[in-house]
């Protein structure tokens, strides 16, 4: 096993024990630390394969942006709340069983059949086969041919900004 | 194993267990984390898939959803605090007459 392989599995087993945690943790904020440390983990795992444009906006956006806004109002709330006090609610075994039920689906559909290799891939689509993900491919490639896109999610991003801003509103104006 | 075999497992295990605490936890905000978690998987999945068929248009489609992901939160939690402050409670017991 070279030592990326080995990389890689450790960074599986710490994403994987982020989320086992964040189903146990009793507090709202362990469970945001659980989800910040299973995403860093997937963020290792994006370096380890070479894609680093997509690891760099794993930490960026999800752990900086996503999960600081969330730790934020964690600790604005209540923490008399019951809801903070008691894990779970009352179909635990069913949702348990049905879940595994969908994992169970899931890992046979995943090791049944065979994964094409980028050279089969390749006779399928006309686009360019990338050489790396490195940073500079990937900015060429994207303001190159994605820039309409990438315009829109600043619309997108200012849609939301305003939607919030006016449930936020509707909301002070029920209250009295 | 094979590296996309592992990764496609643990992209089909992370979904899973955010799929199980989004059904069993009370607090609404940790069922929005536990969909992130969801989320998580599923970009796992096409990062990986991306990678293996050495197509940058998935990286920016990652990157799209990456900024979706951002949206979605910005309007969810202003709901969710707009929850608690109408019943003083995070609990979705709270709501169970939304069910109709």
């Amino acid at each position: 096993m070279s030592g990326t392989d080995l990389l890689l599995w450790f960074f599986a087993a710490a994403a994987l024990g982020g989320g086992v945690l964040m189903l146990v943790a009793r507090h709202p904020m362990r469970v945001a630390l659980a989800l910040i440390s299973s995403m860093i983990s997937l963020a290792g795992i994006y370096a380890v394969l070479g894609v680093h444009v997509i690891a760099v906006f794993q930490v960026l956006i999800y752990v900086g942006a996503v999960m600081v806004f969330m730790v934020y109002v964690i600790m604005l709330l209540d923490v008399r709340d019951p809801s903070f006090l008691e894990r779970y609610g009352r179909v635990v075994v069913p949702a348990v069983a049905l879940a595994a039920v969908l994992a169970a689906a899931l890992a046979v559909a995943a090791g049944s059949g065979r994964i094409m290799t980028a050279e089969e891939l390749a006779l399928f689509h006309d686009a360019p086969v990338a050489t790396s993900f490195g940073v500079q491919p990937f900015s060429a490639e994207f303001l190159d041919q994605y820039w309409l896109h990438f315009e829109l999610t600043s619309v997108l991003l200012l849609a939301a900004v305003v939607a919030a801003i006016a449930v936020i509103r509707t909301g002070r104006r029920r209250d009295g | 194993m094979d590296r996309t075999q592992l990764l496609l497992w643990l992209s089909f295990a992370l979904f899973s267990l955010g799929f199980v605490g989004v059904m069993i936890r009370r607090n609404a905000l940790v069922m929005l984390m536990c969909m992130e978690l969801m989320l998580n998987g599923v970009i796992l999945s096409l990062v990986t898939f991306a990678e293996r068929s050495a197509m940058l248009s998935g990286a920016v489609l990652v990157f799209l959803v990456f900024v979706v992901a951002a949206a979605e939160i910005a309007i969810a939690i202003p709901i969710v605090l707009l929850l608690a402050r109408r019943r003083r409670t995070l609990d979705v017991g709270a709501w169970s007459e939304l069910r109709g």
